[in-house]
């Protein structure tokens, strides 16, 4: 279609579908009086029956912790997939060292300053990750937020300047086999729910005192092989597409 | 009929979405479609969010065990965008990287100009 | 019972062999590989059958994590198994283990990220399958989703190939979130995700929400079903998607969406749409009719071999649309049964198809004409699978056709098998072409074909070897013999009619899910048929199909003058609809969208 004809056929259909959605709309109860039972019931019983304090995470990897696994495969296999689609054509070289010579973005090389304050800030980075991970049943949190945090730690030592030092630091395979586990690590602790409790995803392990960092069972234990395959998730998407943009080059000089 | 603030969240996710679809449907950039993409995806995390909430009440984490009849928040809507969340950055990823071999390959990046599937 | 402990493994299976394969990606060969991936295909593909015949006496409820109901209130998320869902978990298998066979020795397969791509989309379709969650459904779509999307793309080559996928990606994205949209709806009217519980809470009252919040779910997974106006990308991601892939993708995903809609529809909205069944039954049977011809007409157009049966699948999907449409418990009997037959004759159909690629290096049919006539087996099989596509008895696809037919003649709805024979006509008119053209070298291709339509140009996706592989043949002579073995079960339309029964019962699956109630199921009463009239109609039929593809290729094919003019206008505007642009097909997904919300207020009101 030509381009106008399809704008104009568009705005007649998305006012026709603007106008059904706000009716649908209108049948909600008003913002700010959620009626339905479902939260209620949870935000009742989950610090008794789990010892957790953050009712979200209890949710996400308890009650529905069904629906997390499926999530955290989704996750890992869109990176599968992106590793897949970003690899190296036939007819392609890795130019080695090569430096982003895009025009447009004609960037001056980090300043000894900034090299310095990135690379100071990647410890307390993957300490401040490793918290969020480990806590999430106490304090909002958990495996996918903490994961994304410890997954732009190695982005600091690109940001310092160096894609080599990066490629060198997170290994290519190293990453690729931390992700399965921590994906395999999730559907063990699944079978050892239905191992020992008769239910896949059972919450089996120790539940101990609200409140300490050990506690709520399988919460815990999810959380970290979330975090682990996100974190390593992340870091292989961001190999791939600075691999993509910043290496790999047709043979003979082209882009 | 709602008095409008109490509606106004809800259309807003409405908006977002027709926003989405608008910018989909007009861009001249894959990269720009992908981003409308997203605008669109973000439309869900409004409603959801919109739909748990309840005014006066706490989040939805709690010191020690909740004392009966504390109003608290939905934590239900807040576990399924915590999901969504997911589930949106991956696909945007999956579809960059279809659009970053694309340009590679056909050195444009705006749907008018590809013409290999016609018909 | 032995069986409650077997449900999760459907899905975990897959994708504990997916994770196990990802770990091992550098460090084992392609021989492992194949063989770990199948072994995992097949006990999924076990344990489903097993659960289709535990169900078959008591449907069975699993809730993940222990989470039981309390006083009606679901906590956890649950897997509702039912015949009809266990099976069509087995067929799923079934098909993905072909696809494995056929990519066995010779696809070129990027360590083993193939390998794992398949699992996790074989696990994910099963789990579609299996839940009883709205939200978990979306989450199995997704992951459905995502890996489609990166195998579609799969050879980053062809920059067709990659907009094929883009295209994909882009509408079903957007399919996904307007399905999330009316889950989001349905939580804030009912507070609950389980579909059972939902379906308890709506109640006997269609308002706005409930119509919003189902259009917007319908017209989520109708464009995962590749239902007109929902339809456009399907051609491309078929043209471009290599052979194994294709196989899965018009044999059972496009099916899962019109699954969705139909599970979603009796468990969750009967109760409040009941007193619109007519309405609503209307309204289907148009978007059903429309997606049938327009897709048996844009078929028989087409000379990209592939493209062509994927138009023929929008076109079939359009007749499965129909079954469901009449709203009746043998219709979704006939809807089951023609789901199993097409699913096996299409993909015996790509495979053949995956086989010409391999050995001539394109699926052309203008090009290709006359270069197959060497081929015996693919002949014999392409014959054969082309008369399944046209109903002859006794293939599965002329079982279900019969009892759809069937079941419209009782609602006095008698063209509906007009619109039947005409889609076979075009669709297995056009097959039949194919295989004079293609494997017998019949008719002459002019200088002005060869300048016909646009050609997609094929990159090979597998390694030279033998022109002659076993386990391509092998592939695709087992599902054609399945699909003739399928049709000649006996007693298999009473199981079809129990287990639709089954499906349509609200309150039965509400109280077993919700209530952990213990309900015997309800056997169909047996329904006399009138066998020899469908037999000798369907035979007809066919014989109508293939006389039509060989008038296509002979010399009274008018291809100037004045009968033919306007009939090759209306085929080119049609195609010319077809763009290949994503701004096109997103303007025609939201107008479909705001129809089917307008015409169901306005009939609903």
């Amino acid at each position: 279609m030509k381009r106008s004809g399809r704008i104009a056929f568009f705005l007649l259909s998305v006012t026709g579908f603007f106008a059904v959605y706000l009716w649908g709309l209108l049948g909600l109860s008003p913002f700010g009086h959620y009626p339905g039972p479902y939260g209620d019931v949870i935000n009742k019983v989950a610090v008794y029956e789990r010892h957790a304090t953050d009712v979200v995470s209890a949710v996400n990897f308890d009650y529905r912790a069904f629906d997390t696994l499926g999530e955290e495969f989704i996750l890992f296999i869109s990176v599968v997939g992106a590793t897949l689609l970003l690899r190296r054509q036939k007819g392609e070289t890795e130019d080695g060292g090569a430096e982003d010579e895009t025009p447009e973005r004609n960037a001056p090389s980090p300043s000894d300053a900034a090299r310095a304050f990135t690379l100071a800030l990647i410890g307390p980075l993957v300490l401040f990750g490793l918290y969020i991970v480990s806590h999430g049943q106490l304090t909002p949190g958990g495996g996918f937020q903490g994961g994304v945090i410890l997954a732009t730690a190695p982005l600091l030592i690109y940001l310092a300047g160096d894609f080599e030092t990066f490629k060198k630091v997170t290994s290519h395979t190293l990453m690729e086999v931390a992700e399965a586990l921590g994906a395999g690590g999730f559907l063990l602790i699944g079978f050892l729910g239905l191992i020992l409790g008769g239910h896949y995803l059972q919450n089996v392990l120790p539940l101990g005192k609200t409140g300490e960092v050990n506690s709520s069972g399988v919460i815990l234990a999810i959380s970290l092989a979330t975090g682990l395959e996100v974190a390593a998730g992340f870091v292989l998407l961001l190999y791939g597409f600075l691999e993509q943009t910043l290496e790999i080059r047709l043979k003979g000089g082209g882009r | 009929m709602m008095h409008f603030l109490s509606f106004f969240p809800y259309a807003v996710a409405a908006w977002l979405f027709v926003m989405g679809l608008y910018g989909v449907v007009t861009s001249r950039n894959f990269v720009h479609l992908i981003m409308c993409l997203a605008v669109l995806q973000s439309s869900t995390y409004v409603l959801l969010l919109s739909i748990g909430y309840r005014w006066g009440a706490v989040a939805p984490v709690f010191a020690g065990p909740p004392v009966v009849g504390t109003p608290a928040v939905d934590p239900v809507v807040q576990a399924l965008m915590l999901t969504d969340i997911v589930v949106e950055a991956t696909v945007v990823a999956l579809l960059l990287a279809l659009a970053v071999q694309l340009h590679k390959n056909t050195r444009t990046l705006n749907p008018d100009e590809l013409e290999a599937l016609e018909g | 019972m032995n069986g409650y402990y077997l449900v999760p493994l459907p899905v975990v299976v897959p994708l504990s062999a997916a994770a196990i394969l990802a770990a091992l990606n550098k460090f084992v060969g392609r021989r492992l590989a194949d063989i770990f991936a199948i072994a995992a295909t097949l006990t999924a593909g076990a344990v489903s059958l097993e659960l289709a015949s535990i169900s078959r006496v008591q449907p069975l409820v699993y809730w993940f994590g222990g989470w039981t109901p309390r006083a009606g209130v679901s906590l956890g998320i649950s897997f509702a198994i039912d015949p009809i869902s266990a099976c069509f978990a087995a067929l799923v298998s079934l098909m993905v283990l072909a696809a494995l066979i056929f990519s066995l020795r010779y696809f070129e397969s990027i360590g083993t990220l193939y390998h794992v791509l398949m699992l996790v989309f074989l696990g994910a379709m099963c789990g579609f399958c299996l839940t009883g969650d709205l939200f978990n459904m979306f989450v199995f779509f997704e992951m459905m989703s995502a890996s489609a999307f990166s195998l579609c793309g799969y050879k980053i080559e062809e920059p067709e190939s990659l907009q094929g996928s883009l295209n994909f990606a882009i509408t079903n994205t957007i399919g996904a979130f307007l399905v999330l949209s009316g889950i989001a709806l349905l939580y804030g009217r009912t507070g609950a995700l389980n579909m059972a519980q939902i379906g308890r809470a709506l109640g006997q009252h269609a308002d706005g929400l409930v119509v919003t919040a189902f259009v917007f779910i319908m017209a989520g997974f109708f464009i995962k079903a590749a239902v007109f106006p929902f339809h456009f990308w399907l051609a491309d991601a078929h043209a471009v998607a290599p052979t194994p892939v294709c196989v899965l993708f018009s044999g059972v995903m496009v099916e899962l969406g019109l699954y969705a809609v139909v599970r979603v529809y009796w468990v969750v909205m009967d109760g409040a749409f009941a007193p619109y069944r007519s309405e609503l039954r209307a309204m289907l049977l148009v978007v059903g009719t429309i997606t049938a011809l327009l897709g048996g007409i844009i078929c028989f157009g087409q000379r990209h071999i592939k493209r062509l049966l994927a138009f023929s699948t929008v076109s079939h999907m359009g007749l499965m649309v129909i079954g469901f449409a009449l709203l009746k418990p043998e219709a979704l009997a006939g809807l089951a049964l023609y789901v199993i037959g097409h699913g096996l004759i299409k993909g015996a159909l790509f495979i053949l198809a995956g086989i010409l690629l391999h050995r001539l290096g394109t699926v052309d049919e203008i090009e290709l004409h006359g270069h197959a006539t060497d081929m015996p087996i693919s002949t014999t099989i392409f014959l054969i699978a082309g008369l399944g596509l046209a109903g002859l008895p006794p293939f599965g696809t002329f079982l279900g056709e019969s009892q759809i037919e069937h079941s419209a003649e009782a609602l006095g709805l008698g063209w509906i098998s007009i619109v039947f024979y005409l889609a076979a006509i075009l669709t297995a008119g056009a097959v039949f072409r194919v295989w004079a053209h293609v494997y017998r070298g019949w008719g002459k291709v002019g200088a002005a074909e060869k300048k016909g339509a646009k050609k997609i140009h094929d990159l090979r996706e597998t390694r030279r070897g033998h022109p002659r592989p076993f386990e391509m043949h092998f592939a695709a002579a087992v599902l054609v013999a399945l699909a003739i073995a399928v049709g000649m079960i006996p007693g298999l339309e009473h199981e079809a009619d129990t287990a639709a029964l089954l499906m349509q019962d609200r309150a039965g699956y509400q109280a077993r899910v919700l209530d952990h109630a213990w309900l015997p199921v309800i056997e169909a009463k047996e329904t006399p048929r009138s066998e020899v009239a469908s037999l000798a109609r369907s035979t007809v039929v066919t014989v109508l199909a293939f006389a039509f593809g060989m008038f296509a290729i002979s010399r009274y094919w008018p291809k100037k003058g004045f009968f033919s003019r306007p009939f090759v206008l209306v085929v080119a505007t049609l195609r010319k609809a077809h763009s290949g642009h994503v701004g096109d097909y997103v303007a025609f997904l939201t107008f479909g969208v705001a129809a089917f919300g307008i015409v169901l207020a306005i009939l609903i009101r």
